[in-house]
């Protein structure tokens, strides 16, 4: 159960844009959660609505955007979905690959008012 | 009004993890995060470790445990410095509280921390501590179906110990499997088959270990 610091970290990263740009209220934040992220939804909205009482974000709804894993391969370019967390080439099956999405979680941008 | 932010979440731990980052290296201090599940030996293999490197070597410990200090009181009975952090609940270890553990040694008198983060196959891979090596252990009590089962832990670690090997005639863990999946997560991880409790294959972790750590801090 991470979410609690995790969720006290978005909070402040949501507050510090929403004031730099003298919002009264957040009314939306868009989230990015990446597939391979430990992250989970629901906890993120229970301590959200802990946290952000009392703040200018309190009641703001949370839009969640799926990322798959993906990678790419170092050898031949190729990019593609990663299943079962086998990092093979599917063209050329090399192992030498990055991650190109899904180890995020990350705010996108926020709706004020 | 939409505001673009862009900005990952745990970009606050790591700027942090940066920090300790840099305060090590000008220190020319070594430091490795061991990760593992409850009860998979990170204790054990840390005293294997202190017993298996030359006497003199300058090695401090820092535990992170949700409370108390027994893990802190054995590594201190081997003489190494040991720095106890309670999370007070929280099940992994950020960046700020090594900083402010850091902070509380002196550092001049160390080449070498290891930490050992709270006992979690989970979370304590999503936070980077501004260590040089993630070192994870699995016990062959625990099973081989679990690199599919927590996959983060296994592809974030540079090293995978595989402790308990002295129980394998008694379990269906199958060593060739496991390995053949972890492989494919992440082809560059070092893998090291031992038994703490019978000091097994320790010999050839404390030989990749010294070569690991900079200059002759460990001999």
């Amino acid at each position: 159960m991470h979410e609690l610091s995790v969720v006290e970290s978005m909070v402040g990263v949501v507050l510090k844009h929403a004031e730099g740009n003298r919002a009264e209220k957040v009314t939306s934040i868009n989230l990015v959660l990446g597939e391979m992220s430990t992250i989970m939804e629901e906890p993120v909205k229970f301590y959200f609505e802990i946290l952000s009482k009392g703040t200018i974000a309190q009641g703001a709804e949370l839009n969640f955007e799926r990322k798959p894993l993906i990678a790419r391969c170092s050898v031949c370019g190729k990019e593609f979905k990663v299943i079962e967390y086998d990092f093979t080439c599917p063209d050329c099956g090399s192992l030498e690959t990055e991650i190109v999405s899904g180890r995020e979680f990350r705010v996108e941008s926020i709706e004020i008012e | 009004m939409e505001v673009e932010v862009l900005e990952g979440v745990f970009d606050a731990n790591e700027i942090i993890a940066g920090e300790n980052r840099k305060l090590l290296g000008e220190k020319g201090i070594f430091m490795m995060n061991l990760m593992s599940g409850p009860g998979a030996g990170k204790t054990s293999f840390i005293l294997r470790t202190l017993e298996g490197l030359p006497e003199n070597s300058r090695i401090a410990v820092i535990e992170g445990d949700i409370t108390g200090k027994i893990d802190s009181e054995r590594i201190a009975r081997t003489g190494a410095g040991a720095i106890q952090i309670n999370t007070g609940g929280s099940c992994h270890l950020e960046a700020k509280q090594v900083n402010t553990a850091l902070q509380k040694m002196n550092l001049d008198t160390i080449d070498f921390i290891i930490i050992e983060n709270v006992g979690n196959l989970v979370c304590p891979a999503e936070f980077k501590l501004g260590e040089d090596l993630r070192v994870m252990i699995l016990s062959v009590a625990e099973g081989d179906d679990k690199p599919l089962k927590y996959p983060l832990m296994f592809t974030e670690s540079d090293v995978l110990i595989v402790n308990k090997t002295d129980l394998l005639p008694n379990t269906d863990f199958d060593m060739a499997k496991m390995k053949s999946v972890v492989m494919k997560m992440n082809p560059d991880v070092e893998i090291f088959e031992l038994s703490c409790r019978t000091g097994d294959g320790i010999a050839s972790w404390i030989s990749w270990i010294k070569r690991k750590v900079p200059g002759d801090a460990v001999g």
